[in-house]
């Protein structure tokens, strides 16, 4: 199969203008003949949701949380970018546009960013207009804040709420939509696999949390915003609750995989206090504004921060990059900090940690500025670490909160099985090998109400207006294989917990497919996947039944998922042999020790496909064409 | 009329009429304990007696008076569905329970606190009320001095034949000087010999008190309750609640059995 | 390690919404300081399995204070001891050594227990999905600032919008009412000009179903402000009064 990305020629400013133009429409009369199928209720999911059901169209939505408005959007601090240039500070669409291209290592399609950035706009009008209460001025316009990778300030925010304020917006459309009867909403249920009829998307299998019933789920289409995988490494930013099971079950029928090895880390998170760790909080990146980043020069110096005395402190970031010190990019910064650790000069009681110092800043600024930049921050860290971060350092170090890879999508956001569209997060497009700040919530919400309701037309509009029946052969056949996989987890009665296998498979993941990758540590990696499954499927312990509300049984088919996509994940990091955005490949790295990009050999998507169990996937590879802007390297030196 | 039934039958509505009729239960406490501060008058209970009289034969009064028996009823049956629907709507309860940190015990014990006042209400209306309107509270007559209107020594008994009826006439004493008298039932006595038992002075006690939390919440409460809350005046109403409504009115009314336990003449 | 606990749980085990639930008590040995309470409730569930026994279920997702899943009761308060957060952020250094914790659902008979520690909070969605919203469909709207509003008006929007619909509320409260959860929905919409045009059908609605949820009704005791992990304000349901009065009598 030949990947073809749909996207319209012609002049950049113009594409999505003309390609929505030629989309075909479905008559208002007949939307109401057509069922959509939406799995995952975040920003892309809800937005999306309510925006088909308002054109008419009959939409049921799955979410695995007991309300759609828990979704894991929600966490999104920062804000959202958008090119209004309210500022009047010389941003557009086309410096949106630009900005994402090149935080993306140019890893990404021109034309949808480009039309991520058009859109942009058209999300904060809507937003305003549900009552999402974004911050405001004084004159009672709409403030913005700068944000990083930009040099214009173009992020809308509501406190350190965001995503929330975003989602509850989305949510309360959805619940309208709900109120008319046009969406049905599905609670505490789980996508377990994409039923294919004539190789096109025609329904799901789920199953229902509470009473664990499998369901079966019919549609014209089926649409998939179930967000990101970085559970992967299991201990992240993400919920608990976010898996890859949905996008990972369609890909296995057939959906390409686009970039899995794309991950992004957050350089400042709060590091890991101990074993029995299940989840890093996420702080503001603004941290480093006035934080500064060190180690102790030597290795395995074990006395407190504050006494080790200044000359015996590297501030690394200060000595390696002069010019931008502290505020290097977030894929750097968490590098190096990686690096420091890697060379035995970590802190804390894992080794595995930094110091962020407030200290000069306080002496600079007095407590009492410095606590109403970071109060909130500051207390968090507090909560969580029992440290007072006034008096002493800050531990922090990275950890994975996104995921940029996701399933294949054209510019219609449609996957390589027909009728079977990815939306958000859980697709790979808009940001390339790297995502800037504020910009999640952008492509989510663009996905989901600006883009999909177009495009998803112009598909059904060439399918048959007749129910499609949940008592097909493939049904049944796709009913009987989920059943069959929950009775065999159900019945190995092993002697290790999900649990321990997913801490395990992270491990596995963090080290050998983390912030550095190398070819000796991924092959190595993927053989340690491999013999981790196959202990899995011998040796798992899940206890209780399947007829029951049974959290293990669900996260056991979570981590079975993780143990394919892993060794998928390694096998993309290998073959990029590059370093690009959130991927470092340490081969190819400039004497400096900077990513080096490959653009001759690696400006592709790498989109693959699934050939069945325990057989190699194969790679397609969708070339990224450069038509309207150049391509450079990144320097922060 | 339909509509105000189905107002009163929202959850928002039954409290409107809770704060209602409970503000309207506090208005009558003013007049009330007003009134029975004719009770401290050193006249032999010339004017308490007076009062009552007036009280009870006075029209517009009447009617008050029957509207305040109304409100009584609706308050206490209204809380009272309130209360049965709240325990409803936690059939199972906690096993640990801790005091929330900002709740006052008074706000989670507003039923127990109405059923004993309403116990008083019950003891109180029969002691005194109902003896005075059915019972036979006898006529006594008061001589008053014609121009200074002071009263001219105790009270003394008459036989009531069945047909006496409160009234003032003109006479002379012994001396021949002209005085009033004033022909009055002598509730005032009933009052007196009714105080001078200690469980009923303790059960008023223990009424007033619990009158005292019932207000210190309920006041305060029933301005929330009709979306009256604003920073500005917030604290005036928590004031007026705590300290007239729960300090100066009830600490009025349980002072009048203290004053004639301890007076026992 | 030094520095670790020994607790006692006293943890409520209900098998299915209609089954008989009793208190069971386990022991949670070597519990470090450090961890969340969920993730003591992890160690203790690995014990569970590894024993053979069945885990404990729970509610829990994003783990940071901001999804509103979980939803423990804990020695007597919604959220355990600390004020202003939630189960996830509470850390097991507010507790000490040989302490017993009991561990109870949200009871409240509008939201009834799914299993063990779980329980169903759609109630909340069916009162939002009455009126919880403002008519407006994807891309038939203004400029954001043809609509300037005023800060103090937006600020305090967010602070009712900043509910997480934990439903500690209705937990906390002595007669299980939802009127906090309620009334900051009804605020957030009443503060701001966007939400005007269905003021009054909105609250009319929500009240209205609210009550059919089967919640009870406001004594305000407060102990909901008290106890809310995002500290919403009990103004909010003077507010809510105030715009039901308003709706049902004056138009």
């Amino acid at each position: 199969m030949t990947l073809n990305s749909n996207a319209p020629s012609g002049p950049l400013a113009e594409k999505w203008n003309n390609h929505k133009f030629n989309l075909k429409l479905v008559n208002p009369a007949n939307k109401r003949k057509y069922d959509i199928i939406i799995v995952g209720t975040g920003l892309a999911g809800a937005s999306a949701a309510a925006s088909l059901a308002e054109l008419g169209y009959n939409v049921k939505t799955f979410c695995v949380q007991d309300s759609p408005r828990r979704a894991h959007s929600i966490a999104a601090q920062g804000g959202i970018n958008a090119a209004k240039n309210y500022r009047n500070d010389g941003d557009s669409v086309y410096r949106l546009f630009y900005d994402t291209l090149k935080g993306g290592d140019y890893r990404a399609r021109e034309s949808n960013v480009y039309r991520l950035a058009q859109v942009s706009v058209n999300i904060i009008d809507q937003c305003v207009a549900q009552g999402v209460p974004f911050a405001r001025e004084y004159g009672g316009l709409l403030d913005n804040r700068s944000f990083g990778g930009a040099q214009v300030s173009r992020t809308f925010y509501a406190k350190g709420q965001t995503g929330q304020q975003l989602l509850l917006g989305a949510y309360s459309a959805m619940n309208r939509q709900i109120a008319t009867g046009k969406i049905q909403s599905y609670t505490r249920h789980e996508m377990l696999d994409v039923v294919m009829v004539d190789g096109k998307a025609r329904g799901i299998i789920a199953r229902d949390l509470v009473t664990g019933q499998i369901e079966r789920h019919s549609a014209h289409a089926v649409v998939l915003c179930t967000g990101g995988y970085g559970n992967v490494f299991y201990l992240t930013t993400y919920a608990r609750g976010s898996n890859v099971t949905a996008i990972w079950r369609a890909h296995k029928k057939g959906a390409y995989f686009g970039n899995p090895c794309f991950t992004q880390m957050h350089p400042t998170c709060i590091p890991v206090s101990g074993d029995h760790q299940s989840k890093l909080t996420l702080m503001s990146a603004s941290v480093r504004k006035d934080g500064r980043i060190w180690v102790p020069l030597k290795k395995g110096d074990n006395r407190k921060p504050e006494d080790i005395p200044e000359a015996e402190r590297d501030y690394y970031l200060e000595r390696i990059y002069p010019s931008f010190g502290n505020l290097v990019p977030r894929d750097i910064a968490s590098r190096k900090a990686k690096e420091m650790c890697d060379q035995g000069r970590g802190v804390g009681a894992s080794g595995l940690a930094v110091y962020l110092d407030f200290s000069d800043a306080i002496n600079r600024l007095g407590e009492s500025t410095v606590a109403s930049r970071y109060g909130n921050l500051f207390d968090m860290y507090k909560q969580i670490t029992g440290e007072n971060p006034y008096k002493t350092p800050m531990r922090i170090y990275p950890a994975v909160h996104y995921t940029m890879g996701g399933l294949w999508v054209d510019y219609n956001l449609m996957t390589t099985i027909p009728g079977l569209y990815a939306c958000g997060e859980a697709n790979f497009s808009d940001h390339g090998a790297n995502r800037l700040g504020a910009s999640a919530l952008m492509q989510g919400l663009a996905d989901g109400y600006f883009v999909l309701p177009y495009t998803i037309g112009d598909y059904l509009a060439g399918e048959e207006r007749k129910e499609v029946s949940i008592d097909s052969p493939e049904f049944v056949a796709a009913e009987k294989s989920v059943k069959d996989q929950l009775q065999k987890l159900l019945s190995i009665n092993g002697n290790k917990t999900v649990h321990e296998f997913q801490r395990e498979l992270g491990l596995i993941m963090w080290n050998h497919c983390g912030m550095a990758r190398n070819e000796n540590g991924l092959k190595e990696g993927i053989q340690k996947i491999k013999a981790l499954r196959t202990e899995f499927w011998n040796n798992i312990k899940v206890p209780g039944v399947g007829e029951e509300l049974n959290q293990n049984l669900e996260r056991a088919g979570r981590v079975a998922d993780f143990l394919e996509l892993g060794e998928l994940m390694m096998q993309d990091a290998l073959q990029r042999n590059e370093s690009c955005g959130g991927h470092f490949r340490e081969e190819y790295q400039t004497p400096e020790g900077e990513a080096l990009r490959d653009d001759d050999n690696y400006a592709y998507v790498a989109a693959w496909e699934y050939k069945g169990e325990n057989q190699p996937s194969e790679m397609h590879k969708e070339k990224l064409e450069y038509e309207f802007i150049k391509r450079s390297q990144r320097s922060y030196k | 009329m339909n509509s105000a039934f189905k107002f009163l039958d929202t959850s928002i509505g039954r409290k409107v009429l809770m704060s209602l009729t409970g503000l309207f239960l506090c208005t009558f406490l003013i007049v009330h304990v007003s009134g029975n501060m004719q009770l401290f008058k050193n006249d032999y209970g010339l004017a308490f007696n007076q009062y009552s009289v007036f009280m009870t034969t006075f029209t517009p009064i009447k009617v008050v008076s029957y509207l305040l028996y109304l409100t009584i009823i609706l308050h206490a049956i209204s809380g009272f569905r309130l209360t049965m629907q709240n325990r409803a709507a936690r059939k199972i309860s906690y096993g640990a329970t801790k005091d929330p940190r900002s709740s006052s015990w008074a706000s989670k014990n507003m039923g127990i606190l109405g059923t004993i006042i309403l116990l008083f209400l019950v003891t109180h209306m029969a002691n005194f009320w109902f003896k005075y309107k059915f019972g036979d509270v006898p006529y006594v007559q008061y001589m008053l001095d014609v121009n200074s209107g002071e009263v001219l020594g105790a009270p003394v008994g008459l036989t009531d034949s069945g047909h006496m009826k409160p009234h003032e006439l003109m006479a002379s004493d012994a001396n021949g000087q002209p005085v009033k008298l004033v022909i009055v039932r002598d509730l005032y006595n009933v009052v007196k010999i009714a105080f001078q038992e200690t469980w009923l002075v303790v059960l008023y006690l223990l009424g007033m008190i619990a009158l005292a939390y019932h207000l210190v919440h309920g006041f305060q409460s029933s301005f929330q309750s009709l979306g009256i809350r604003h920073p500005s005046y917030a604290s005036l109403i928590q004031g007026i609640g705590v300290w007239v409504f729960g300090i100066l009115i009830p600490l009025l009314f349980a002072a009048m059995p203290v004053y004639f336990y301890f007076m026992k003449s | 390690m030094s520095g670790n606990m020994n607790l006692t749980l006293k943890v409520w085990r209900q098998k299915s919404q209609n089954a008989q639930g009793a208190f069971e008590t386990y022991e949670a040995k070597n519990i470090s300081p450090d961890m969340s309470f969920l993730e003591m409730m992890d160690v203790v569930n690995e014990d569970l399995i590894k024993a053979g026994k069945e885990p404990i279920a729970f509610d829990h997702d994003c783990r940071e204070g901001i999804c509103g899943m979980c939803s423990m009761y804990i020695n007597g308060r919604a959220h355990g001891p600390l004020k202003g957060v939630t189960t996830c952020q509470l850390h097991m250094r507010s507790f000490s050594s040989g302490e017993t914790i009991t561990i109870e659902p949200w009871r409240a008979s509008a939201f009834p227990v799914l299993r063990d520690l779980v329980v169903d909070r759609t109630a909340f969605e069916r009162i939002q999905q009455a009126g919880g919203y403002v008519s407006v469909n994807t891309g038939s709207v203004p400029d954001a600032n043809a609509i300037p509003i005023s800060k103090e008006n937006a600020d305090e929007a967010f602070l009712s919008a900043a509910c997480i619909g934990c439903g500690a509320c209705v937990a906390a409260c002595k007669n299980s009412s939802a009127m906090l959860f309620v009334s900051a929905k009804v605020s957030q919409y009443a503060l701001l000009p966007q939400g005007n045009v269905e003021r009054k059908e909105r609250v009319l609605k929500m009240v209205s179903q609210m009550d059919q949820e089967g919640f009870g009704n406001c004594s305000n005791t407060e102990a909901c402000e008290a106890e809310c992990p995002k500290e919403i304000k009990v103004t909010n349901i003077a507010r809510m009064n105030r715009e039901f009065l308003r709706a049902k009598l004056f138009s």
